[in-house]
């Protein structure tokens, strides 16, 4: 594998298609796809919405903290049927905007976005809705994601209720 | 007001059966006779003593349908005001939580202290002299403010049984808890707020129920199998027990790691090192009964009506109340020594993070668990009765029985019905 040199050639309509198609692994539970989208040192993190957006899962407590092992046993369990509260699957769209290349920092691409997502299940519809802020790098030729922080922009959980699937 | 006087609970001693009405979990008027006899007369939870740390910090907190400011004065001295300004009506404090030299409420500029007390108020010349020092012109305490080992609860019953003949056997177990650190215990920061679509009491049946873990948390329990190093070799094992006045408790062994003061393979050497010198602390400080009870038992905790206090592979707080008979209100808090090391705090919140709250391996499940019910009670006009029997034959039911829950719905039927179940 060749190190790249300064992520530079990704444009953000580049990193909007790698958004998108994430969002589309996600809405369509492929998640194991969506998993491979990670570095080996990859994390994802839900942080409480009474917390600063930067806040650190070693000082406070968030709704979802994963390290690289933790993301990949979610999602094994979200594929099983005995994932309760995701059986069966709810229907989710994920829909991106307002996608910014914050910084590029070594070979870090630093990215945010909104999300919208709409997750519905036994006929009940709930909107989830904050700024996804990506730390993304190169690996073979392809971004790759060494943290996702999806900041929910609500007050908590009320009445989503749960963070069940994959934000 | 009068109740639809047909039983909702139903005791059969002799043939071990114990039913209660599913009409509990969806009728309007039952919520009506909670909140007059259960939320306006119990002592309720409103937060950990660490929660306000200096002069002046204060959080705001919705408690048994009050809107309630909680404050800490320059004497160091703890308030519980209702957070309504004494002139019109308007909250005073709009902010979840800050540290403040007074309120002033933003309608008329009437100003309060940390201790509620009306400092001034403009155009004081258009109101009698002593109006400023009069009782009525401050923020209103709650009726009733008392603390055990740093809870701190309010009661809205000027009359109700001290806190601590109200909390009774239940004393025991958060003392447990209140033990585990010589500096005290603290409120790790970040709030998880959610809210299930079901009846409040489905919550309290589900947070001490040790008989669902197998089926309804079979992903945890394979996670924990996966998990690098393994667990420990112990069975889920324990007893169930009604601590009376409606606390109860399930409490026992289990595989998982236990910051305080369990070791699992997963968490290597120095893991283990680290969990030795907190164990061997606890030893010196409480002997080794109690040492192990503290480092080694699982406590499933619920004091009534609304607190759980989960001391398991982390220690939750959790309080709850219904918006209305098919929705309620959730506030989870992780609680932590308040001289844990760096190391100790990240296995706990990782821990807690494995099974607990809305994005957990755990907790998800629990809340379809509950909507379920809440979707199947639809048909509680041809099946109307739920089964809370298990262990009642017993001398000394198991921790996955339902003794606890059967203490709960006792306490409930006494304070709706005025009747012994």
């Amino acid at each position: 594998m060749n190190a790249v040199p300064e992520a530079i050639p990704f444009t953000r309509s580049d990193i909007e298609d790698f958004l998108f198609l994430e969002a589309d692994l996600i809405d369509t539970w492929r998640l194991p796809e969506w998993l491979d989208l990670f570095t080996e040192d990859g994390v994802y993190y839900v942080p409480s919405t009474d917390v600063e957006s930067g806040a650190s899962p070693e000082n406070n407590l968030f709704y979802i903290a994963d390290d690289r092992f933790r993301l990949g046993e979610r999602v094994k369990r979200l594929m099983k049927r005995t994932a309760h509260a995701e059986f069966p699957h709810s229907k989710l769209r994920h829909l991106v905007s307002n996608v910014r290349i914050t910084e590029r920092l070594g070979e870090e691409i630093h990215v945010t976005a909104a999300f919208i997502t709409h997750r519905t299940k036994d006929g009940v519809t709930d909107v989830y809705f904050g700024t996804a802020l990506y730390r993304l790098l190169v690996r073979d030729g392809k971004l790759r994601i060494r943290e996702k922080r999806s900041v929910l922009s609500s007050d908590g959980l009320r009445s989503q209720g749960r963070i069940s699937f994959i934000l | 007001m009068t109740l639809i006087t047909d039983a909702i609970v139903r005791v059969d001693k002799e043939h071990g059966s114990y039913n209660v009405a599913r009409r509990a979990f969806v009728d309007p008027e039952i919520l009506e006779a909670e909140r007059e006899k259960i939320f306006d007369k119990c002592w309720l939870y409103l937060g950990h003593d660490s929660e306000l740390r200096k002069a002046g910090d204060y959080v705001t907190r919705s408690v048994g349908g009050r809107t309630v400011l909680f404050t800490r004065d320059s004497q160091g001295q703890l308030h519980a005001l209702l957070n309504t300004c004494p002139h019109r009506g308007a909250r005073v404090c709009r902010e979840r939580a800050g540290n403040a030299k007074s309120f002033q409420c933003f309608y008329h500029g009437w100003v309060f202290g940390l201790d509620g007390k009306l400092r001034n108020l403009p155009g004081e010349d258009g109101y009698p002299a002593d109006f400023t020092s009069r009782t009525s012109s401050s923020l209103q305490p709650v009726p009733r403010f008392e603390a055990f080992r740093g809870f701190n609860f309010v009661c809205f019953d000027p009359n109700a049984i001290s806190l601590t003949e109200y909390l009774g056997n239940a004393k025991e177990y958060l003392e447990l808890v209140a033990d585990q650190s010589e500096v005290g215990m603290t409120i790790v920061g970040g709030t998880q707020e959610y809210s299930i679509r079901a009846n409040w009491k489905l919550l309290v049946e589900n947070s001490f129920d040790g008989y669902h873990a197998a089926t309804n948390h079979a992903t945890y329990l394979d996670y924990l199998k996966s998990n690098t190093g393994g667990l420990v070799p112990i069975k889920l094992e324990g007893i169930g027990r009604d601590l009376g006045n409606g606390h109860g408790v399930a409490e026992y062994r289990a595989p998982w790691g236990r910051p305080i003061a369990q070791w699992i393979p997963a968490w290597g050497e120095d893991g283990k090192q680290r969990v030795d010198a907190l164990y061997k602390k606890l030893v010196d400080r409480f002997g080794t009964q109690r040492a192990d009870r503290i480092a080694l038992t699982n406590r499933n905790l619920h004091i009534f009506p609304n607190l759980v206090i989960n001391d398991i592979m982390a220690i939750t707080v959790r309080t709850f109340y219904p918006t209305d008979q098919k929705f309620m209100a959730i506030n989870a808090w992780a609680l932590a020594p308040a001289d844990e090391n760096q190391a100790d705090r990240n296995t706990r919140l990782f821990n807690f993070l494995e099974f607990l709250g809305p994005g957990g391996f755990a907790t998800p499940d629990d809340i379809e668990a509950l909507e379920q019910c809440q979707a199947g009670f639809a048909n509680l006009g041809e099946v109307g009765w739920n089964d809370i029997s298990k262990g009642m034959l017993k001398d000394v039911p198991s921790y996955d029985d339902e003794a606890q829950t059967r203490g709960f719905w006792n306490e409930w039927n006494k304070r709706v019905y005025g009747v012994q179940a």
